[in-house]
């Protein structure tokens, strides 16, 4: 005997114990598929046949169930299930989770079960159990199709049992295996002549309604009433279905349409008498036809490996792939919150602001004036049949194609071009951005990334970040990047220089990449710089609505000034920097995203300085001045202490360093023009996202923008160095040494190309190398007495550097993601990541 | 860090035999933290100066870290005052090298040790959280003469003004012991930064140091508290990490502030009335579930328990760190399983959608609004009013037009520091109107705290409802 079952269904058996239940579902199903009630009584009491643990037993059993079934498992229950009320929960969970139940029903001799019972030790129950239970079976067995099961198979003997073979067929929307190329078109209403058009446009043969390219329509249901033309529609859509060159799904009307044809009793509404006289013209075959092929649709498809759903109301995440009434429904109607609006249509709701999924969603069924993009969801039904559009979406190029109403065909109850929805200033997917849903950062994050696989975030950070990014952070529409950390380079072994180019240069040859590039450290604030061409581009491409034309902001995502008009100053000046550089035509774009160095470093760390390195300064030439003048007395009158006047006369020079070293990062500043900014990424601008360039090509093309002369801009120097060369190692060092003898803070060392594959995945992008005198600031300012230098010399890189390629991906995978324009979440789940994984423990020095 | 002691005594050089340190030669004694060298600039018949130089190394200050697992992770840690300033580490040392002396006891001279003589401290440098006038209020009332030089934190950057560092020199007639404690026990105070965990043993050591002088001190209170001062806590230290550079110790400066906002309007006892006000219009509105959105520290959540109306509370909070106090203040953890079933706290934010807040009849956002970016607030009015949607909403906020009356207020400033606005009443209607015709709510203005006919109440609220 055959049995046939849904790819995903919740197998139920049944049958009195001993009826060989388990060992048919272990000889037919996957372990991990089983779940025994006996199994589930020794989770909860070690003891499988505790039968005063079976209502625990099942409360596990039918949690489990519930969790492989919502994951899109089959499920297969191995208990008696004998009476009515517990069939009753299984039948409600594949309900709730669209699934359709099977039930296998084991109706053996008594006796049968009996002798197997007793051969097993652990089952000391007499025959009048298995009496019972079997009464109860047959009792009830007849009741299986009310209850609820779709599919229902007996096996009323040992050989029967032995007999079977299951086979899984998959449910009749699974078009994983078609990939495509689609085009798929909206709701078309009757409409043949615009139907015509559109099916050439998109390069269909007018004749045979091929493509050349096997391209693949397919139709988003609503195929008649209301229209001029509904049998010329059908008669288009129903052969290139039938032919394999479309393919359908029903819409609402479709279906009203079916039961009128069946003869139950409809309201001839909604433009449903359109239908209804165009085909009492037809031939009674055609209408037969018409009948049988609306009969036949699938709610809805899943293709192309689960990327993409077809629905004509939609589809959301939990039903897609599912076989259900409920799934049928909202396919066909969408959900609904239960009011009515003012024209008396139902309220919507709208599912697409909450869709998460996977799966791109096609659909059609409510008229907009302009086809929009929500979280991966996308309405093409431009109301064709009302004077708008018919809209076709190009799969998987993601592009629309039109064409217009030939007329006004039918006049809707609800003006759809509504001009104020029209004058809106963000589109759907700004609008839903506005405001970002907590589920979607907080708690243990798991965030893929394309160069760095998956990235956890701990939820202790998440709550940092929480609190960080709620108190502080600019607008997040505008957040979409966060800097990554940076490691230093390894430890100089021995010498008297905690850091030196010689490891920065070792490192990237060993890690394979034979060219580096030396760019000079600036000692400011890192500042993230936001630059719209104007006002109007910050509005439709990042959504902004208060009149800004830019942002800077800090590594944590606050805007780096309190000042606005400062802020407004600034961009406007790197704004016409790039006007003069020609960089808007270059780069093809009205915004780009620059990750820069911001001086002086007062500037922002006025408070830090402040508190901390002014008054260290302070403190320390105080203490060791009136101790070297005490021990000079103490000397001069013959006390044993020269060694230590000597000791803490050098303590009070490093002082003096000290004090020197964070002065160099300090200026005051009064104005715009004693800021400097030192641009060093050019990380994006419309459409793309300048990871494939080399760091050489982003230097060259950001000194562009300090080749206009203005001063506030300011262009950092960097030298190439061939890591296998030592002459030109040597040079890199030796301009190293020139730089920080100066007063630099040193030189950051990167691979020639933005993105390098070292020998275990990506390499750091870059490594910092810093002088001597500016690690005082980092190390205290005795640092390099060699009693400390020894002890700071083993200081480990590894967290620092896991973090810095972790926060790297992250930051250009939120990168990425905004430049293809997907919803804002996705972005800010990037950038929040970045920041949480800012608050993981690691020694700040580095 | 140096400090010396200077007698001016007859046969001043007996010093020695007080601090039971020969005037002849240097001694190097080793502390846990370092070192301290102890020398004599100046032995003169009528004049002996001995010199305790303390010498902390910096990287072991670092590396062998005390305290609750966690502590300090900040930069500031590497780069910082303690191995030249006076602080606790100063009171260690005397304890081990002066211990006998600080116990008012000397072997060859007791009856000195027991005699007044004058006496002069000199510390180079020393952290004055409260600045000079406290610095005289600590030393003053004991009978010193205070000298205090105030270091300026950068001579080349004369618009960072000064530092809270002072050379101070302590003169009087004392004896030795008496001076040794009082700096052992004052000099951490003016510092207000222990070194190490502070456990119950302080509160001992406080008690057998104070012995005679602190119960009659007028600023016993204050000397107490800082002596016994709590470390900080984790969730701070975490946030201090990511802000380092651009908002040092943000929770600190919060609690400074909103210290510094609840005297500015202490006189009305403005918060009572508030908090009055608040339960008043939510008993009004009949809610049974009420969220407090931005609970802080939960002086409405204490409130709104005692009121038998509510069935079920919550408080949210962005903060980490104020539902921790939250959860501290309520005592939720003692509260039976009855009373918890009540209350419930976490951690949510008003410019995100949180979906645990939709369905509830009411909610209370008190003080909170102005704590917001403006350009958040617009994410603020959707996740509040069009997602969470509680029957009613109840806002209040500063009036700015008030503020004229707080004599402690500059013009131009805000009650508190981490305020980004403040609105007139004017604005604040426009505002709470323009939300209530776009979500479809009523809305109602209520005064709150004494009205000036004038300038209006110095607090304002409306009520939203539905």
């Amino acid at each position: 005997m055959k049995i046939t079952v849904p790819e995903l269904a919740l197998v139920v058996l049944i049958g009195p114990s001993g009826a060989g239940k388990s060992t048919f579902a272990q000889k037919h199903f996957k372990s991990t598929e089983v779940l025994s009630s006996d199994v589930c009584r020794g989770l909860v009491s070690d003891d499988q046949n505790n039968q005063a643990a079976t209502n625990d037993a099942f409360e596990v059993l039918h949690f489990i169930a519930a969790k492989r079934l919502a994951a899109g498992k089959l499920t297969v229950i191995d208990a008696t299930n004998v009476q009515p009320e517990a069939r009753k929960p299984l039948v409600a969970l594949a309900r709730q989770y669209h699934c359709l139940p099977v039930a296998i029903v084991f109706d053996l001799p008594e006796n049968i079960c009996h002798e197997r019972n007793k051969t097993r030790p652990d089952r000391h129950f007499g025959p009048h159990v298995i009496r019972q239970q079997a009464q109860q079976m047959r009792r009830s067995i007849r009741g299986l199709a009310r209850e609820g099961f779709r599919h229902i198979f007996t096996l009323s003997s040992l050989d029967e049992v032995e007999g079977v073979s299951i086979e899984r067929q998959p449910l009749w929307n699974n078009r994983r295996g078609e990939h495509g190329p689609f085009d798929i078109i909206g709701d078309i209403h009757g409409c043949r002549a615009e139907l015509e058009t559109l099916l050439a446009r998109l390069g269909y043969d007018a004749s045979t309604h091929q493509h050349p390219d096997g391209r693949k329509v397919i139709f988003l249901g609503d195929l008649v009433d209301r229209g001029p033309d509904i049998p010329g529609v059908l008669r288009i859509v129903m052969p290139m279905v039938e032919a394999g060159s479309a393919l359908c799904v029903p819409g609402n009307h479709e279906m009203k349409l079916l039961r009128k044809l069946r003869g139950k009793n409809v309201q001839i509404t909604h433009g449903l008498a359109e239908s209804l006289a165009q085909l009492e013209r037809e031939p009674p075959e055609f209408v037969n036809a018409v009948t049988d092929f609306m009969d036949d649709l699938v709610s809805h498809y899943v293709l192309d490996d689960g990327k993409l759903v077809v629905a004509h109301a939609g589809m959301k995440e939990s039903m897609q792939g599912r076989g259900s009434g409920k799934v049928r429904d909202f396919a066909l109607y969408g959900e609904t919150t239960g009011e009515t609006d003012e024209f008396g249509l139902p309220v919507r709701y709208n599912w697409a602001a909450e869709y998460r999924g996977r799966a791109m969603v096609v659909y059609g069924h409510t008229p907009v004036p302009e086809p929009e993009w929500l979280n991966g969801t996308l309405n093409i039904d431009t109301g064709c049949v009302f004077g708008g559009r018919l809209t076709a979406l190009r799969y998987p190029e993601k592009e629309l194609v039109s064409v217009p109403a030939e007329r006004i065909w039918s006049q809707p109850a609800k003006p759809f071009l509504d001009q104020s929805a029209q004058a809106s200033a963000m589109t759907a997917q700004q609008d839903d951005d506005e405001v970002l849903d907590l589920d979607d950062v907080l708690g243990k994050r798991i965030v893929t990334t394309r160069l760095h696989h998956t990235i956890t975030v701990r939820e202790e950070n998440a709550t940092t970040a929480l609190e960080v990014m709620s108190r502080f952070a600019a607008n997040p529409k505008w957040l979409i990047y966060l800097p990554p950390t940076m490691s230093p380079t390894d430890t100089a072994p021995d010498g008297d220089l905690l850091e030196h180019p010689a490891q920065a240069f070792a490192y990237y040859r060993q890690q394979g990449i034979p060219k580096v590039i030396c760019e000079e450290k600036h000692m400011g604030s890192r500042a993230v710089i936001i630059v719209c061409r104007d006002a109007s581009v910050a509005r439709t491409r990042f959504g902004i609505v208060e009149n800004e034309d830019g942002i800077i902001y800090t590594r944590t995502g606050r805007r780096f000034f309190d000042d606005d008009a400062l802020e407004k100053a600034l961009l406007a000046r790197i704004r016409r920097a790039a006007d003069q550089a020609g960089l808007w035509d270059e780069l093809a774009t009205d915004w780009m995203c620059l990750d820069c160095e911001l001086m002086p470093w007062s500037a922002k760390a006025q408070e830090l300085l402040k508190t901390q390195y002014a008054a260290v300064g302070a403190a320390s030439r105080a203490a060791l001045g009136e101790a070297v003048s005490a021990l000079e007395r103490a000397l001069a009158r013959g006390a044993d202490v020269g060694s230590l006047l000597k000791h803490t006369q050098d303590r009070a020079q490093l002082a003096e360093r000290y004090t020197e070293a964070y002065r160099r990062y300090c200026w005051s500043v009064t104005s715009l023009d004693d800021l400097r900014v030192a641009p060093f990424h050019l990380l994006a601008s419309e459409g793309k996202i300048h990871i494939d360039q080399s760091n050489l090509w982003h230097m060259e093309t950001l000194s562009k923008l300090s080749a206009g002369g203005d001063p506030l801009l300011m262009a950092t120097a960097y030298r190439l160095v061939d890591v296998t060369d030592s002459a030109s190692e040597a040079e890199g060092v030796c301009w190293w040494e020139e730089l920080t003898a100066r007063g630099g803070e040193g030189m950051v060392v990167k691979p020639l190309e933005f993105v390098s594959r070292g020998r275990r995945g990506i390499a750091q992008p870059a490594v910092k190398c810093r002088g001597a005198e500016y690690l005082r600031i980092i190390y205290g300012m005795e640092y390099t007495l060699a009693e400390n230098l020894e002890r700071l010399r083993s200081r480990g890189l590894s967290v620092k550097r896991s973090l810095a390629l972790r926060e790297f991906a992250l930051g250009i995978e939120g990168l990425e993601r905004f430049v293809r324009k997907e919803p804002l979440r996705r972005v800010h789940e990037c950038v929040f990541a970045v920041l949480a994984l800012e608050s993981e423990p690691v020694d700040p020095r580095l | 860090m140096l400090l010396t002691i200077t007698s001016t005594m007859a046969s001043a050089p007996d010093l020695g035999y007080l601090l039971h340190k020969n005037p002849l030669h240097a001694q190097v004694f080793n502390l846990g933290f370092g070192k301290a060298h102890v020398f004599y600039p100046v032995v003169e018949p009528e004049r002996c100066t001995a010199a305790l130089l303390i010498e902390i190394d910096p990287i072991g200050l670092v590396r062998g870290r005390q305290g609750p697992p966690g502590e300090g992770r900040t930069l500031e840690q590497y780069v910082n005052d303690r191995p030249y300033v006076g602080s606790s580490f100063l009171s260690v040392a005397l304890a081990d090298v002066f211990g006998t002396a600080l116990a008012g006891r000397s072997k060859e001279r007791p009856e000195l040790a027991a005699q007044e003589i004058p006496l002069e401290a000199r510390l180079s440098v020393l952290p004055c959280r409260g600045g000079e006038a406290f610095l005289r209020r600590l030393f003053e009332p004991l009978g010193y003469a205070v000298m205090a030089e105030r270091h300026a934190l950068d001579e080349q950057n004369p618009d960072w003004g000064a530092s809270r560092y002072f050379t101070v020199t302590l003169t009087g007639s004392k004896r030795l012991g008496d001076l040794l404690t009082h700096l052992y026990v004052l000099v951490p105070v003016l510092d207000d930064d222990k070194h190490y965990w502070v456990g119950d043993d302080e509160v001992e050591k406080l008690v057998r140091h104070g012995e005679g002088w602190l119960a009659t001190h007028p600023e016993r209170e204050l000397i107490a508290r800082r002596y016994l001062k709590q470390q900080r806590s984790l969730a701070r230290q975490a946030l201090e990490q990511i802000m380092a550079e651009e908002q040092p110790a943000a929770d600190e400066v919060q609690a400074d502030h909103a210290q510094e906002e609840a005297e500015i309007e202490t006189r009305i006892s403005l918060n009572e009335q508030r908090i009055g006000t608040v339960i008043a219009a939510l008993k009004q509105s009949g809610a049974k579930r009420v969220l407090d959105l931005g609970c802080g520290e939960g002086q409405l959540l204490r409130a709104l328990l005692k009121e038998k109306l509510f069935d079920e509370i919550v408080g949210v909070d962005v903060s980490h760190r104020a539902l921790e106090i939250s959860r501290d203040r309520l005592r939720l953890e003692q509260m039976s399983e009855k009373q918890q079933e009540r209350i419930k706290l976490f951690q949510s934010s008003l410019v995100y959608r949180d979906k645990r807040l939709a369905g509830y009849d009411a909610a209370a956002v008190i003080e909170v609004i102005e704590h917001l970016e403006p350009s958040r607030l617009a994410a603020f009015e959707r996740s509040i009013f069009e997602f969470a949607c509680p029957g009613t909403v109840i806002v209040t906020t500063p009036n700015a037009e008030y503020n004229v009356k707080f004599e402690n207020l500059p013009a131009g400033r805000f009650r508190h520091q981490d305020h980004r606005f403040e609105w007139s009443r004017a604005e604040f209607e426009a505002w709470a109107k323009g939300i209530a015709a776009r979500f479809r709510y009523n809305v109602r203005f209520v005064a709150v705290g004494q009205e000036d006919a004038v300038l209006g109440s110095p607090t304002q609220m409306a009520v939203f409802a539905r």
